[in-house]
């Protein structure tokens, strides 16, 4: 188990106050200057030494990333945008930082922000986290009044501009370009990459975005060496990460481990175990809602980082872990996520478009029983058929978790299902129509 | 994409308050100058905020005027975005999450509550036109399910007997208080941690 001196988010729980001074005695703020004034290079190499992957869902080198932007500030300014979009089903790692550890987001985007040449910051928050927001504005307002941002931001040189920008309740808006796009006063429709944002980004110029828990951990990298980043976890998988559990677990709760720690220690240490017991276990969705589910066999011995889940044909995305035991409905569950996908897909892409709505429909009959083996496998082609077909990420997160039900639990679908279809005569069966068409005077 | 109902009855025409004005000036310079679109979201929940939670299409037009950019592009926003009410809801708008780890934990009782206390279907006003709720998606608090939104604040670690107590309150117009109704510490496990024990600001 990871030390407690390891861990970054020492005030998670909001144990020992979020405001600034509280923070700077944890060790915030402490050498920024230095860092800063050791140069870009330095920064984004030591950033690329610690082998830190974005904690957004997408796991990308972010040294890689940082390092796309232009190097001189041209004509156009360069922008940091902050995501801190947190929509995806069993997620919540981004909500503690955002009221507890305000000042290691805020002192990551100067650092990154001179990084990449940036004199202004967004940070996008979703809607809904209001009271979030206006921590996190009292917290910049404090570092304003320590001369930590504005001109001179910290006594580094350089000049930073952190703004606060709200959402809307758009789960899309995640996504970079969309989230650009919702930035611009714009309908939050994904853009056609390349041109990546890195070069073509917010009003057209050079912008970077980062998930919120990336950016918090890039002081502490600087500060401790990424070497001791990189010794944590695995190679290519380091660092440590918040994990949220939910679900059918007895103590529901986020932690701060090691990268690789295995899935079965994070349940059973940390949450209490299965409720009913580990036997109970019917199966995991390891990283957020789109992330396939993972079966009980597998969770024994499964370790939670990008690539160990990837072999396992899942993925650790965000790393909220949703635990499902046997007392509840494994169809039903999964048809609850497609119900999800289907209510924030965008539209912009016919297959997603209608897609979603699709496989939610034959879900729900699955579950109900009303369905036929044929639609077992026309359930899988509309799957394939999204996947890969559309502008964003968005049509495969919506893909994988129907296709990881099919994988692993096909047996029971099967049980439910019929060889000839049920004909019931003048049944009203609202899911079978577009909910749309019932509404005859919406607009 | 949700659907938006617009309301059939709609004030003649909008204006922001001074105060608000303010603080719509005070958006507008976050972003650069030739940019004042960028504002739009923000202004709108401005809007939001002085006219009950919901926005008249007198409002949309008067943000679109205001920063200069077509009255379509203001409408589309509002349309998309699934926090901008189209019609008058309660003065305590209740959402109550409904997303996979809310529904394993129940949700549905909760659900189930609001139809018995406030009102058979989502968007209606309670008889004394003071509640109205609604099902939304995940709200990102999924380690303190099952939880519900009621206007600005988060209620959570939910069962029946604390949501029918925090409807009981809303429908005598209180608003009761926010956070875990089991007084557990923010997103800590509930039978005392297993991190972080012996930290402290050095």
């Amino acid at each position: 188990m990871l030390k407690d001196e390891d861990r970054i988010f020492k005030n998670l729980y909001n144990d020992l106050g979020w405001d600034i001074d509280s923070a700077i005695t944890r060790g915030d703020w402490l050498q920024t200057k230095d860092h800063i004034s050791k140069g870009k290079d330095w920064i984004i190499k030591e950033i690329k030494d610690s082998e830190l992957r974005g904690r957004g869902g997408a796991g990308f080198p972010t040294g890689l990333k940082l390092s796309f932007a232009p190097k001189e500030l041209g004509s156009r300014p360069h922008y940091l945008v902050i995501n801190a979009d947190e929509s995806e089903p069993g997620t919540c790692k981004d909500r503690d930082i955002l009221r507890f550890e305000p000042q290691k987001l805020i002192e990551g985007c100067l650092i990154t922000s001179y990084s990449i040449s940036a004199h202004t910051c967004y940070i996008y928050i979703r809607g809904e986290y209001l009271r979030e927001g206006q921590r996190l504005q009292e917290a910049i307002n404090q570092s304003y009044q320590k001369n930590f941002l504005g001109k001179n931001a910290c006594g580094s040189g350089w000049d930073l501009d952190i703004h606060l920008h709200y959402g809307a309740g758009a789960y899309i808006c995640g996504e970079e370009t969309a989230l650009l796009e919702s930035l611009e006063g714009k309908k939050g429709l994904p853009r056609l990459k390349p041109p990546f944002p890195a070069l073509v980004g917010l009003y057209g110029c050079p912008t970077i975005v980062n998930n919120v828990e990336t950016v918090a951990v890039i002081p502490t990298i600087l500060r401790k060496g990424a070497k001791w980043f990189s010794s944590l976890g695995k190679p290519k998988n380091t660092g440590t990460k918040i994990f949220c559990i939910s679900g059918d677990v007895n103590n529901p709760c986020n932690v701060e481990e090691e990268m690789s720690i295995p899935l079965k220690d994070l349940i059973e240490k940390h949450a209490g175990g299965v409720v009913g017991g580990w036997n109970n276990l019917q199966a995991v969705i390891p990283g957020g809602s789109s992330m396939p589910l993972l079966p009980k066999s597998v969770c024994e011995t499964i370790e939670m980082d990008f690539d160990s889940l990837i072999k396992a044909k899942s993925g650790l995305g965000t790393a909220g872990v949703i635990v499902i035991n046997k007392d509840q409905d494994i169809i039903r569950c999964i048809a609850r996520i497609a119900k999800f996908y289907k209510h924030e897909s965008c539209g912009q892409c016919t297959p997603c478009r209608e897609g979603c709505g699709w496989m939610w429909r034959m879900l729900e009959r699955m579950a109900e029983g009303e369905a036929t083996y044929k639609e077992i496998e026309l359930l899988y082609d509309v799957t394939k058929q999204i996947e890969g077909h559309t502008i964003c990420a968005f049509g495969e997160g919506a893909a994988w978790p129907v296709q990881g039900l099919l994988r692993h639990f096909k047996k029971e679908i099967e049980k439910r299902s019929h060889e000839e279809p049920l004909i019931k005569k003048k049944s009203n069966i609202p899911y079978l129509i577009d909910q749309h068409l019932l509404e005859k005077d919406s607009a | 994409m949700s659907i938006k109902k617009i309301s059939k009855i709609q004030p003649e025409s909008f204006e922001l308050s001074k105060d608000n004005l303010l603080e719509a000036e005070n958006e507008i310079k976050k972003y650069p100058n030739d940019r004042k679109a960028s504002a739009i979201l923000a202004l709108l929940f401005l809007v939001q905020k002085q006219n009950d939670n919901w926005l008249p299409l007198a409002a949309i037009k008067y943000v679109a005027k205001f920063l200069g950019v077509p009255y379509i592009q203001v409408y589309e926003v509002s349309t998309f975005y699934s926090m901008f009410n189209l019609s008058p809801v309660g003065k305590y708008f209740v959402q109550v999450c409904t997303t996979t780890p809310c529904m394993m934990k129940g949700s549905k009782k909760i659900l189930d509550i609001c139809k018995k206390y406030i009102s058979k279907n989502p968007h209606e006003l309670s008889e004394n036109k003071l509640c109205s709720w609604t099902e939304v998606e995940c709200l990102g608090a999924c380690v303190n399910a099952p939880m519900m939104q009621i206007n600005q604040d988060y209620f959570e670690d939910l069962d029946e007997n604390s949501t029918e107590e925090i409807i009981q309150t809303l429908l005598e117009d209180k608003l009761p208080k926010p956070g875990s109704a089991k007084n557990r510490k923010n997103t800590a496990p509930e039978k005392g941690k297993t991190t972080l024990l012996e930290v402290k600001n050095a």
